[in-house]
């Protein structure tokens, strides 16, 4: 019983990470219907930025609450402003065009910023400063949670009542809906759709260099190409959810890390990755619009 | 009338064309000693490329200190190509070298699976290739132009058990492996063997994929079974992650591991964790052996930090490689020119190169940065090997142990 | 009238071109060179055999490495089971011709598994569309990678080395220029219109009497069928085999592939194909920038000419000597 409990906990800790980065994915893809590959190469660059501001600040030789929220703060911060700029360079430019077009700018964008990265940053993993000393909370029955476990936890679910809040109780957030239903009709009642499609992408870019500082916290090593896997199951926990939905993509990202973390300790973990992908054409085979996905009746 | 059955034909011509017209380019040189060294310098294995090559380059360079970058009056030259991390790719850029820059042999790779796809292609075209580290078995009975210059698999494997069991005297061990790398398998494989045979019992095997993030389902499962160690044959970039994770979920037995542990940067992600940790290495920073030494220190002189296994076993297949061709300049002079002869492909230059292959499997006593070591019948490094001990945040020699 | 003669001698003279240019290449082409063109080659059957499920249909299908590796276990497992005894027990028969044969038997092996693994891909796209399609087929993709990872007996992931290299000249091009033929013939052809009506309209296309489902099923039997077939071309010519070379960025080489040459244009695969094999060895020269004016150059590609080189056009003799070609495909 405790090692399941463990188990339940370790899911749900790994899940809000998904649901972190599948936020992002969903949001993007709710208002461009574009698969934004490039989202899991943000959350990496949201560690690296991450590391840099942690030495900035001198947060990993005296750790202090204060600066791991000032580390965390400025990641999201300059990682919104570099979701902006690639919006504006790559994806603003392909907008008309055919869907698989933008989707290969996504990919190419995806590769430049690996590959930037390894130039930048060199290929070898660095090692993230520990900006919060870690302790253990003995939850009872031999189940363990680490502070640093419960800080991801804390922050995810802040970040997702935050967004919750702006997307449904604020202006923006409520253009941001319209944008979503219908591009035309959005620009007819006055809104102003690029400025909506920028401002979700930098939200979204910001949500992922979160995921990526609190990952770097709990496991704190990042290269360049840490982003990859996680961004591909985050899309996959993303449309499990039902994409485009924003408590899909959490319900989605918990489900995921449950699943995966049961798998690996019950059955095989060597089938880890591919039972994502399992559960995933299940679920779209049995209703194909997600877990949380409206059916859409088809346009003719 | 279109001809559209003509389009391709067109298509295939004109590709068959500039290959030909670019085919000779690189024919017409000098007369030099060009050597080929291929890894991934791009993609998730990055860093075996880079350590490889920083291995060759302070090789290199010291050859050029000392005696002016020539042997036998030739100049060397090493050109160093990325292949990504891909098999495919392994065995396009070895033929670039061959053939493009006309390397006479070659220096790579650190990873089997990319290793087992270019040896193919070396062996067919004579050219010799000396794999730094990479430990599958299979790579060296490709042919006898393929040598490499550390360990197999299983040596390491069954040492380890052996280790295990008697020196820690364990009897319980569990088992977390990253699926994706034929290493790690392999070494798990041949330590399972060697661990039973020596009376223990493995009560769980995980495993994991390298890049994975977390761990906690893997260790909670491991944590369940109570073993008195972890065999854990990975690669540094995971084992301290995992170490972390380990201590943090109260697992407090000794981790054990293979040469694939060995970097700078193993304590710095694992920290304290790492204490109580065993690995066998192909050498121990501590050890006063000046050569040893001299290389670290000439390491870190050059590239600002502390070399990994692989720079190491790198630095010493280019040095093994030099004193080779030493050897054929002293001994057979009329051969070492053919070899270095910028008329590139001549049946002198083939029989040179098998030469060389020949001098390079009679390797025997060098007395390498990582070791001793004499090739064995199957061109396989035959040393010693060292397990190391991670005490108070440092490794420490532990014990040496003979093949 | 010159229609039916060339229709006797445009097979024929193919055939003759690839048997001489066979034997005569490996001869005279620098073996870097030639390695480089037989990954064009082998390229180009995966790029036009996913343009019949992107291009042609408009399905969304990222998991075309998944049937690559299918054909490519499938094939190396057939040879070193059956088609190497037989090469052996053989006497008599010129070894190149038995080797041949030997392949070819592969090579159907192989294709025939990765069309039923199309066919059961195919399956949801009766009830998936778009994206969801997308990451149903990455996802099988991915699920085909992780189960060769774990069974031991295809050499898992230590990978299946000792492949004979039975993949020559004759059989990578033979083939790109079959599955060529096969495209464009469809192309032409009434199946051919039903896919491309499917790709721009599909409830229009139902509307007209299109069986649809039937047709996105074949479409994806028939590019599962000759991406299997790469995959032989490619086990048989590396002789080696490992998962990794089968991820999912593989599926994403080839997709850019499709997409630069123009979606449904055939020649526009081709020479994509070419292209994005050639690009990246030119590139060399670069060391670590290379991956990055890479993907820079892709981006600035999609951006510049978003419908892609050829868009749905096709490259014709006539086409080249100064008529237009008509807009095929765009029916």
């Amino acid at each position: 019983m405790s090692e399941f409990l463990q188990q339940l906990v370790n899911g749900i800790t790994w899940g809000s990470v998904y649901a972190l980065i599948a936020l992002g994915y969903t949001m993007v893809y709710g208002i461009l219907r574009l698969i934004n590959f490039a989202h899991g190469d943000v959350y990496m660059l949201g560690a690296f930025v991450g590391l840099y501001a942690s030495r900035w600040f001198h947060a990993g030789q005296e750790p202090s609450p204060l600066k791991a929220l000032l580390v965390l703060v400025t990641s999201m911060v300059i990682c919104a402003f570099l979701g902006l700029i690639i919006e504006r360079l790559a994806y603003k430019p392909v907008r008309k065009s055919p869907r698989l077009s933008a989707l290969i700018t996504a990919i190419g964008v995806s590769l430049l910023l690996e590959n930037g990265g390894v130039l930048l940053f060199g290929a070898s993993p660095r090692f993230f400063p520990q900006i919060v000393a870690q302790k253990n909370i003995q939850l009872g029955m031999g189940v363990v949670l680490s502070n640093q476990q419960l800080i991801v936890l804390t922050v995810s679910v802040v970040l997702m009542l935050a967004l919750r809040w702006l997307v449904l109780s604020t202006k923006v957030g409520k253009a941001m809906q319209a944008v979503s239903h219908n591009h035309m009709a959005a620009s007819l009642m006055g809104i102003s759709v690029d400025r909506i499609i920028t401002f979700t992408f930098m939200i979204g870019s910001a949500l992922a260099a979160a995921a990526g500082v609190l990952v770097a916290l709990q496991s704190p090593k990042i290269e360049p190409y840490m982003g990859i896997l996680p961004g591909l199951k985050a899309f996959v926990a993303a449309v499990l959810g039902g994409i485009g939905n924003i408590p899909g993509a959490v319900v989605g990202g918990l489900v995921m890390g449950i699943a995966e973390v049961l798998v690996t300790g019950y059955l095989s973990p060597t089938y880890r990755d591919a039972i994502a992908f399992v559960l995933l054409i299940v679920i779209l085979l049995v209703r194909p619009a997600g877990i949380f996905g409206k059916a859409v009746a088809e346009k003719v | 009338m279109k001809l559209r059955h003509g389009f391709m034909l067109v298509v295939a011509a004109l590709s068959a064309l500039t290959f030909a017209a670019g085919c000779g380019g690189g024919a017409g040189g000098k007369d030099e000693l060009v050597i080929g060294v291929y890894g991934s310098l791009t993609g998730g294995d990055a860093t075996f490329g880079e350590s490889t090559k920083m291995g060759v380059e302070l090789a290199l360079k010291q050859l050029t200190d000392a005696k002016g970058g020539k042997i036998g009056g030739l100049p060397v030259r090493a050109v160093v190509e990325d292949d990504q991390g891909k098999a495919e790719e392994a065995a396009t850029v070895v033929q670039k070298l061959i053939n493009q820059d006309r390397d006479i042999t070659v220096i790579g790779e650190v990873a089997s699976s990319r290793s087992l796809a270019a040896a193919p292609i070396c062996q067919a075209a004579g050219v010799p290739m000396i794999s730094p580290s990479s430990t599958n078995p299979k790579v060296t009975e490709v042919g006898d132009f393929i040598s490499r210059m550390c360990f197999i698999d299983p040596f390491q494997g069954i040492v380890m058990a052996k280790f295990a069991s008697g020196n820690l005297g364990v009897k319980k061990v569990a088992i977390l492996k990253d699926v994706k790398s034929d290493y790690s398998v392999g070494l798990a494989q041949f330590f399972t063997e060697g661990f039973k045979a020596a009376g223990g019992t493995i009560v769980a095997e995980q495993a994991y994929t390298a890049g994975d993030q977390d761990f906690s389902a893997q260790l909670t499962a491991i944590k369940a079974k109570s073993p008195d160690a972890i065999f854990l044959p990975g690669y540094y970039t995971e084992v301290g992650l995992i170490a972390r994770k380990a201590r943090e979920l109260g697992l407090t037995c000794p981790i054990l591991g293979g040469d694939g542990w060995e970097s700078e940067q193993l304590l710095e992600i694992g920290g304290e964790a790492l204490n109580g940790a065993y690995y066998s290495n192909h050498f121990a920073v501590d050890n006063p052996e000046p050569k040893l030494q001299a290389f670290l220190k000439d390491f870190r002189t050059q590239f600002g930090k502390d070399p990994d296994a692989i720079a190491g076993l790198a630095y010493d297949a280019a040095n093994v490689l030099f004193g080779c061709l030493e050897k054929l300049a002293a001994d057979e002079p009329a051969t070492f020119k053919a070899l270095g002869s910028a008329k590139a492909g001549t049946p002198e230059q083939k029989e040179a190169q098998k030469k060389l292959a020949a001098l390079i499997a009679a390797t025997k006593d060098y007395a390498g940065v990582t070791g001793v070591i004499t090739l064995d019948a199957n061109r396989n490094a035959n040393k010693p090997l060292v397990v190391l001990e991670i005490k108070g945040g440092k490794k420490v020699f532990n014990t040496s142990i003979n093949p | 009238m010159k229609r039916s003669l060339w229709r006797i001698v445009g097979p024929l003279v193919t055939i003759l071109a690839l048997v001489a240019l066979n034997v005569l290449l490996p001869r005279v082409v620098n073996p870097y060179h030639f390695q480089v063109l037989m990954l064009i080659g082998i390229n180009v059957v995966l790029a036009v055999s996913l343009n019949l499920v992107n291009g042609f249909t408009g399905q969304f299908s990222i998991g075309h490495a998944g049937f690559m590796a299918v054909g490519a276990y499938a094939s190396a497992m057939f040879t070193l089971k059956l088609g190497q005894p037989m090469v052996n027990s053989l006497h008599g028969v010129p070894l190149p011709v038995a080797q041949g044969i030997a392949l070819l038997l592969a090579l159907i092996a192989g294709g025939l598994l990765a069309a039923a693994a199309g066919w059961l891909v195919g399956l949801p796209s009766l009830r998936l569309r778009g994206d969801y399609l997308a990451i149903v087929t990455l996802g099988f993709g991915e699920i085909i990678r992780v189960v060769i990872l774990n069974v031991d007996a295809i050499g898992g992931a230590r990978g299946l080395p000792g492949i004979p290299q039975y993949s020559t000249f004759f059989w990578v091009f033979g083939a790109a220029v079959a599955v060529i033929m096969l495209a464009r013939n469809m192309a032409h052809s009434t199946h051919g219109r039903a896919l491309f009506a499917i790709r721009d309209d599909e409830v229009a296309a139902e509307a007209l009497g299109v069986d649809t489902t039937s047709y996105k099923v074949l479409a994806f039997v028939l590019g599962a069928f000759f991406a299997g077939v790469a995959g032989g071309l490619f086990a048989h010519f590396l002789s080696y085999l490992n998962p990794s070379s089968f991820t999912f960025l593989k599926s994403i080489e080839v997709i850019a592939m499709v997409v630069l040459g123009g979606m449904g244009s055939i020649s526009g695969s081709v020479i994509a194909a070419i292209v994005l094999t050639l690009m990246p060895e030119m590139l060399r020269g670069l060391k670590d920038y290379r991956m990055v004016i890479y993907a820079l150059m892709l981006i600035i590609l999609m951006i510049t000419r978003p419908q892609g080189l050829m868009g749905t056009r096709e490259v014709s003799l006539s086409g080249l000597f100064g008529k237009r070609g008509p807009a095929k495909g765009a029916a």
